[in-house]
């Protein structure tokens, strides 16, 4: 493999973005945030056009390799120069930057949502709708290589659902005395992870995690209380995992040393965009990769072989426009597949099935039928699943 | 009802004074008797019967056709061969009224909708005609009102304040086809053959049966006369069915009024439309409106002074075709050829008319009937090597730059006006003048093709668009030159309004509905060459514009967002104000220098 110079940082271990979040970290990103604002001055007294230089966020911008388990940050970098073109995003990059400062110093946080109606007080200046707004944010989070909890920015979004055979141990929100939680007592309904993980501890003898991508089926494994005949955890993403969603499954996947498995719905989407984030992170925060990444997940299913082999012929849809471009991008650009030959063999055999299929297809065959015979039968051989 | 005809009756429509009749022969009948066939109908109810009476008819054809095959001996012989004797008993002249009465089309009558506008146009073209020859500031109504019981039937009346007619008169213009005061002379007018209104009374005779009604007044101390008249369209003669002196508020001018069947609606290609237009190009007329829907309009006059009158020419010999020459050769009353050349033609001064004889070898002083056809084309090569004057062109009376815009600012909100008048040229031997005019921006439409108005002599024309060398020329020119939108084969889009006006003592329309004008290659030339230069101007225009404009959004960026970028540092580095404000001006200063746009 070419080896291409990566962005100087210091591999950080999980222990690191604790870290982030001490005293000694905060004072680090504060600094930073004021040596760029520096720099600007200078530039301006100088009568030069200040600049901001942000490492691109996408695809192209990264590497893969499996050693290191997650997309990997390349060199490439894009300027934004002060001129009339970019004058607007340039004030509200200083101004977010400013925000993010005073977060830092008074220990404040702020949704994504927050910082957003915040702007409305900027005058011309403010976000016309939040998108807007999110983008500045990554790209100011990626120009000081920080998560944007560091920030004090947290996102808006729900982390996922957690049942089985685990016990969480947290501290109370008050009066921070230690506290179980059993996650086996959830009843008919789930724990939830909250956007902040670090803190969290774990008991368990579970065999394996399985993660799901739609709560649908979240619910009907919970319903029949399928962990407990499996002995695992099963945590739902609800579509492309969070920060955080990804972050625990890591913590717990580390510390317990058990296997990830994971279970999407058979289509481009569930593949390239959930399976694949979930695994080694996005282009598009590629300098925190690092923290938010599952090395050690393998997929499930459901895979096109799935199809034929359990005979869901008749339970599919056919490919749209998007799925095969889609598809055909994973091919061409993302680093992951291009890597592994047995995704490029699925993938293409997809495509040339020209259907995709939903996790819930299994229903065909009785409302039960995941359970009793799906999954067992894909995790008698953990061996075959895909990378 | 049917009428039989001989080829001996002669009178094939003389009944026509009488309310009007259908002289319809059965055609199978016809034919076989070698009778003239004329089929021509005035109401409703007798088309409808004329149509049943053709379906029996060739309902019966059928039935023969069908027996003749089947029967071995057929009973019928084939119909005998023509022969020149045979074909002679048919041959007879055709009155130029039954003429149109089958070619209505031909003059702007092929729909109800559209019958109405042409009738309306033709008595109002008519009254800014009268007007303008006898410098009086027109003041029209137009009105238009359902006739009870009918859904398709209008009376419209159209009254101006012009020179009146005299009596004698008043039958022949308004009861007559091709019969006029603007044919035999080269002068600009918005009529030209002589066959605007009589049509227009025709055709609504044919629709009704109905006469015209004519009151016309010369002076406040002439009475004012009163006039019902029909067409007899055999004879193309008027018939008079009443005719009276009358008492009339008014002390001059005419009103004619007719009934006719037609479409009344309002938008493209209406009255309104007509009219609105009407007003752009003659600023200097009054016109009110009164419509069916009760949505009365007024057009106040825009322009104080009527526009010069133009003068009455005769035809420069630049162009002209070699038959027209023969022609005034034959007919002058001028004994010798050099004598005819200078005083038949303008612009041939006696030492140029003896130039054009000395090139062409023809004797001067020869009499001008005795040339011959070979001599003819030698004279007629002789002028066009020649070098003569222009055409006087005191016989045009373009609207003028002013005027159009001013008439373009009535009717249209846009930010932006520009008008060309060109200099006379000439085609076939007449002179005419091009005129363009356009208007951007404002209120106009921003995405949809740019409207294209053409006049002739400042008359609208609203229909046959695609065949008309207005038209033409606006599609070639390459508008994308001047920063105007412009897809293959279509017009510029954008919010603009094109005026295109032709001047001339002869408008080359395409056909007598006078509705497009004929592509000559010189007139093509001019309208684009006016076309170009409102192009130009319009150009200069956008791009001062779009500067102005991004001047402006770069100062306003500079102050929407400079001091966010003051403010921002100020909170991260916490300097005092004044290092904030010095940044700002810095800052400022530095953008000001920087190319590029704000896009
Ligand atoms: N309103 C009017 N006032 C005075 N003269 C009129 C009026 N309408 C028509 N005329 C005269 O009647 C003539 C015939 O009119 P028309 O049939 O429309 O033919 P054209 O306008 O082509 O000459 C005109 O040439 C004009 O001399
Ligand atoms: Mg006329």
């Amino acid at each position: 493999m070419v080896k291409r110079k990566k962005v100087e940082a210091p591999k950080i271990s999980l222990a690191a973005l604790r870290d982030a979040g001490s005293p000694a970290g905060r004072a680090e990103t504060v600094g930073h945030i004021r040596k760029t604002a520096d720099k600007m001055v200078g530039e301006i007294h100088r009568g030069d056009r200040p600049n901001l230089r942000f490492p691109i966020r996408s695809l192209n911008n990264v590497e893969y390799d499996p050693k290191v388990g997650y997309f990997e940050l390349l060199g490439k970098k894009t300027e934004r120069t002060l001129a009339y073109s970019t004058v607007k995003t340039f004030a509200q990059s200083v101004r977010m930057m400013a925000a993010a400062k005073t977060n830092i110093e008074d220990e404040e946080i702020c949704s994504k949502r927050e910082m957003y109606y915040n702007s409305k007080a900027w005058g011309e200046c403010r976000f016309a709708e939040q998108p807007e707004s999110d983008t500045v944010m990554d790209d100011i989070e990626a120009l000081f290589g920080v998560n944007r909890e560091q920030l004090g920015f947290v996102p808006d979004e729900k982390g996922g659902d957690v049942a089985g055979k685990l016990m969480i141990l947290d501290r109370d929100a008050q009066s921070g005395k230690p506290l179980k939680i059993d996650c086996t007592k959830q009843g008919s309904g789930a724990w939830s992870i909250p956007s902040k993980v670090e803190h969290l501890g774990f008991e368990t003898n579970a065999k394996f995690i399985l993660v799901v991508e739609t709560s649908a089926l979240f619910q009907r494994l919970v319903y029949h209380g399928y962990w407990d005949k499996a002995n695992c955890i099963v945590i739902s993403m609800g579509g492309v995992p969070t920060r955080a969603c990804r972050r625990f499954i890591r913590r717990l996947a580390d510390e317990k040393r058990i296997p990830v498995y994971v279970f999407t719905d058979g289509d481009p989407y569930g593949y390239g965009n959930i399976y694949r984030t979930l695994k080694v992170g996005s282009g598009n925060a590629a300098h925190i990769n690092r923290f938010f990444c599952v090395p050690q997940a393998s997929y499930l299913g459901v895979t096109p072989q799935d199809i034929i082999d359990f005979d869901l012929k008749d339970a599919t849809h056919p490919l749209e426009d998007v799925d095969i471009k889609r598809a055909k991008d994973a091919l061409k650009n993302d680093p992951f597949f291009k890597i592994y030959p047995q995704w490029q063999a699925a993938i293409n055999q997809m495509i040339e099935m020209g259907v995709r299929v939903e996790q819930q297809a299994f229903a065909k065959h009785g409302l039960n039928y995941v359970i009793n015979n799906y999954l067992p039968k894909k995790l008698a051989h953990p061996e075959k699943f895909l990378p | 009802m049917v009428i039989k005809l001989n080829p001996e009756q002669a009178v094939l429509f003389g009944a026509g004074g009488r309310g009007g009749k259908a002289a319809v022969a059965e055609p199978e009948e016809a034919s076989r008797k070698g009778r003239t066939v004329i089929r021509l109908s005035t109401t409703k109810a007798e088309r409808q019967q004329e149509k049943a009476e053709q379906a029996k008819a060739e309902r019966a054809a059928a039935r023969e056709a069908k027996a003749a095959g089947n029967g071995k001996g057929s009973k019928k012989a084939p119909p005998a061969a023509e022969t020149a004797q045979s074909m002679a008993a048919k041959q007879r002249e055709i009155s130029v009224s039954e003429f149109f009465t089958k070619n209505r089309h031909l003059l702007g009558f092929d729909n109800p909708r559209k019958a109405l506008l042409t009738a309306v146009k033709e008595a109002v073209d008519n009254s800014l005609d009268a007007c303008d020859e006898s410098h009086i500031l027109p003041d029209i109504t137009v009105e238009i009102r359902a006739v009870e019981g009918y859904e398709d039937r209008f009376t419209v009346a159209i009254a101006d304040n012009g020179p009146g007619i005299v009596k004698q008169q008043i039958p022949r213009i308004f009861g007559k086809l091709l019969y006029g005061s603007k044919f035999h002379r080269l002068r600009q007018s918005r009529g030209q053959q002589g066959i605007g209104i009589s049509a227009a009374g025709m055709y609504g005779q044919l629709t009704t049966g109905k006469p015209m009604r004519i009151i016309s007044r010369t002076g406040k101390d002439k009475p004012a006369h009163y006039f019902e008249i029909h067409i007899d369209t055999a004879k193309n003669e008027p018939q008079i069915l009443k005719d009276e002196e009358k008492p009339w508020e008014v002390e001059r001018g005419t009103r004619v009024e007719f009934e006719l069947e037609a479409k009344f609606q309002r938008g493209r290609q209406s009255v309104d439309e007509y009219l609105q237009q009407t007003a752009v190009a003659n600023p200097h007329a009054k016109i009110v409106y009164k419509a069916p829907d009760g949505q009365d309009m007024e057009f106040p006059r825009g322009a104080k002074d009527a526009p010069p009158q133009p003068r009455e020419i005769k035809p420069h010999p630049y162009g002209i075709e070699l038959g027209a020459l023969m022609h005034v050769l034959r007919t002058t009353r001028s004994r010798n050829v050099c004598g005819c050349l200078s005083q038949d033609f303008s612009r041939v001064s006696p030492q140029s008319a003896r130039k054009i004889c000395e090139r062409a070898g023809i004797e001067p002083k020869g009499r001008p009937s005795r040339i011959a056809a070979q001599e003819a084309e030698r004279l007629y090569r002789a002028i066009q090597e020649t070098k003569l004057m222009n055409p006087p062109t005191d016989c045009l009376a373009p609207i003028g730059e002013e005027a159009l815009v001013a008439g373009l600012q009535k009717e249209f909100k846009a930010d932006f006006y520009t008008a060309v008048t060109r200099s006379p040229a000439v085609y076939r031997g007449n002179p005419f003048v091009v005129e363009a005019a356009l208007a951007w921006g404002g209120e106009l439409p921003a995405d949809e093709l740019g409207r294209v108005l053409r006049f002739a002599n400042r008359v609208p024309l609203l229909y046959q668009q695609g065949s008309c060398s207005i038209w033409e020329s606006v599609l070639e020119v390459d508008w994308k030159n001047y920063h105007v939108e412009q897809s293959r084969g279509a017009p510029p889009s954008g919010p603009l309004v094109i005026t295109v006006h032709f001047a001339s003592v002869w408008v080359p329309f395409t056909s007598e509905s006078k509705e497009a004008i004929a592509s000559y290659p010189e007139v093509v030339k001019e309208i684009k060459l006016a076309l170009q230069e409102c192009g130009r101007r319009v150009s200069v225009f956008l791009s001062r514009r779009r500067r102005e404009l991004e001047e402006e959004r770069k100062k306003s960026y500079i102050t929407k967002y400079i001091p966010h970028i003051g403010i921002g540092l100020r909170e991260i580095l916490g300097f005092p104000e004044k290092e904030e404000q010095k940044i700002v001006k810095q800052l400022t200063n530095i953008l000001e220098k920087t190319r590029g746009g704000v896009e």
